[in-house]
């Protein structure tokens, strides 16, 4: 049997935990599933039908809200009365840091971010991203049980044909209140989690070639074509731009359909952030800028007088 | 308040990675690599200075590395840090769970602003805090913070975009979406941060000067086995070509609306 931790959001489903259940049911093992909190039944009445047989809900009245230390007390509790072979989750913040969790508590190795698993009897190959992506590594789990996140996107959420309704039983884990003690304790607007920035179908982007006084033109272009403006670290560092608009390992990923980078070099730690865009433009005065060998289409040329051009051109057309 | 941080050695590529030809590690010979830290650890560095600047205390770098780490442990003594330790290493990768454990070890016999004694006398340790990333730049492991939090007994919180302490409480918070997510708890805390949490200062030429002459300790911690052995390393399938230069300067723009049409974005 594959244990899924399955997140929610104060009753929303978390839609990516989908793909951890559809990463377990291709593993060819019942698939259970373990939710935390309140509100988390109403969760778990999708989940037969991707294949979920019993949604095991951690119910006490404390567990308000989202509180990882006690997520992953309850999961590793009853990893302990189920015996799964594997515990997965999404590779998301939450997912992660759940499963994170239950390796400290169980002294297990943990996985993040797979890309692919192959289950053993005391050993596991697994492939996971390292480097944001750039790199893939191809390694063997030495453990009982396998403790793994699945990459965001890399399995595809997949509905079981004529499965039932999952069976939704409640536990009560045996919590402390130092597993409580680090939980939401309130919520406040301006994220400002690039949320924009991801969805947009247009990301004009600029680094340090565009200068501290250059991103005028790139809010313009961005503003005629429903788009969002990104940019390097080097931009964010330099107090430039605020941080929610970097695109990269470290930033925000995104994958528009056109991707316009303006001063860029191409570090790989930024390509991290922008390889899933469909057709990329490079502005840049450099030929040999490492963000050529990405890029679809180039412009060699100052982008303080390439991009007005743009704009103006842009402008006309769409008048 | 003592306040450890931890940071990790990362290779830095001008371009594209390369591999070695057994496959085994990134390519690290090239003249132009460098050397880095990743940019949640330098925005750890940065909250655990300007929180002993507020508070009083000591920060200490904790590193488990090859020798040549010394250099980003200097590089973070330029802004602010007073102490260095490096826990030393072959070369060869040290797990999450080795890479805690080893850092918990020297947590319980380090003494802040002290000299480490070497011995772990107690099963705690001096710190009130250990601040480090969420995900360590090539690893990217999630973990090595949730595993030092549960070897010392202490809470931690992950994934913080917005850090302060009062009272010995301190407050965090995380992006999630369009919201920040609130969280509170009492020091000693383990706190692992993002990029994006603050803008690391540059250091400056007496920075520089003073970071000579602060301590390193190093030490040689036994290696206790992988639990997740790196058999090899691939680099994902990408088209690499080369962009089509579609014109020299602002004459392009005819072309790029032409582009832009044809790819949908502009009707
Ligand atoms: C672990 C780690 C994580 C990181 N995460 C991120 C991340 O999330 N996002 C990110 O962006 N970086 C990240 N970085 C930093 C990254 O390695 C690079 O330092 C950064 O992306 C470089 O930014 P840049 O391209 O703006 O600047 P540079 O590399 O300095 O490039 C500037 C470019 O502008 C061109 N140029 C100069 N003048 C002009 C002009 N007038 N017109 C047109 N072109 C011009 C130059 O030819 C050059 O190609 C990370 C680094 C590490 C170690
Ligand atoms: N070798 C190391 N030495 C010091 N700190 C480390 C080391 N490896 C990881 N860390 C710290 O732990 C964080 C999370 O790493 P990881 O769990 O590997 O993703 C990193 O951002 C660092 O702050």
């Amino acid at each position: 049997m594959i244990l899924v931790y399955v997140d929610h959001d104060r009753g929303t489903l978390d839609e990516l935990s989908l793909q951890a259940v559809s990463a377990a049911v291709a593993l060819g093992q019942p698939v259970e599933a373990v939710l935390v909190g309140a509100d988390a039944a109403s969760a778990a009445a999708r989940l037969g039908e991707f294949g979920v047989t019993t949604a095991h809900v951690a119910a006490d009245p404390r567990l308000t809200d989202y509180a990882p230390q006690a997520a992953g007390r309850a999961v590793a509790e009853l990893v302990g009365t189920l015996s799964p072979s594997a515990v997965l989750a999404v590779g998301s913040p939450r997912g992660n840091e759940v499963l994170a969790h239950v390796g400290a508590i169980l002294d297990l190795p943990f996985a993040a971010d797979c890309t692919s698993i192959s289950l053993g009897s005391s050993s596991f190959d697994i492939t996971r991203n390292r480097w944001a992506g750039n790199v893939i590594e191809n390694a063997v789990v030495h453990a009982p049980t396998l403790i793994a996140s699945t990459a965001p996107h890399a399995f595809t959420a997949e509905p079981v044909a004529g499965s039932a309704p999952a069976t939704v039983q409640e536990f009560t884990p045996a919590l402390t209140d130092a597993d409580l003690a680090v939980r939401i304790i309130d919520r406040t607007g301006g994220g400002g989690g690039g949320v924009g920035l991801a969805e947009a179908k247009v990301v004009v982007s600029g680094g340090r070639g565009v200068g501290e006084s250059g991103f005028g033109p790139l809010e313009e272009l961005a503003g005629l074509l429903g788009g969002a403006v990104g940019c390097s670290r080097v931009v964010t560092s330099a107090g430039w731009r605020p941080h929610a608009e970097q695109v990269g390992q470290t930033g925000t990923k995104v994958a528009p359909d056109l991707y316009i980078a303006c001063g860029i070099s191409g570090a790989t730690q930024h390509i991290a952030g922008c390889k899933n865009a469909k057709t990329m433009i490079a502005i840049n005065t450099d030929p040999e800028a490492t963000i050529m060998s990405y890029a679809d289409y180039a412009i060699i040329g100052d982008v303080s007088t390439v991009l007005p051009a743009i704009v103006d051109a842009v402008r006309a057309a769409k008048s | 308040m003592d306040i450890a941080v931890c940071i990790k050695r990362v290779p830095l590529s001008p371009g594209r990675w390369t591999l070695t030809a057994d496959g085994t590690a990134i390519d690290t010979s090239g003249s132009a690599m460098g050397w880095t830290l990743s940019p949640h650890e330098e925005c750890a560095t940065e909250a655990a200075v300007q929180l002993v600047e507020a508070h009083g205390g000591s920060v200490t770098a904790i590193s488990l590395g090859t020798p040549e780490s010394q250099e980003q442990i200097r590089e973070l003594m330029a802004v602010g840090v007073d102490r260095g330790i490096l826990l030393e290493t072959d070369g060869a990768e040290w797990d999450a769970q080795a890479t805690a454990g080893a850092i918990v070890d020297a947590l319980k016999a380090a003494k802040p602003g002290g000299s480490a004694d070497g011995t772990a006398a107690s099963n705690s340790t001096d710190f009130d805090m250990v601040i480090l990333g969420t995900e360590s730049a090539d690893t990217s492991g999630y973990q090595v913070g949730v595993r030092i939090a549960h070897a010392l007994g202490w809470p931690i919180v992950t994934n913080v975009k917005g850090l302060s302490v009062s009272n010995g409480v301190a407050r965090c918070e995380r992006v999630a979406g369009a919201e920040r997510e609130v969280y509170e708890v009492a020091l000693p805390a383990v706190i692992s941060v993002k990029d994006g949490l603050n803008i690391p200062r540059y250091p400056s030429v007496p920075g520089r000067i003073k970071a000579r002459k602060k301590p390193i300790d190093t030490s040689n911690p036994a290696h206790p086995g992988q639990r997740i052995e790196k058999k090899s390393l691939a680099l994902p399938p990408q088209e690499v070509g080369t962009a089509e230069v579609i014109g020299t300067g602002p004459d392009a723009a005819p072309k790029v609306v032409e582009i832009l049409k044809e790819i949908g974005v502009l009707t």
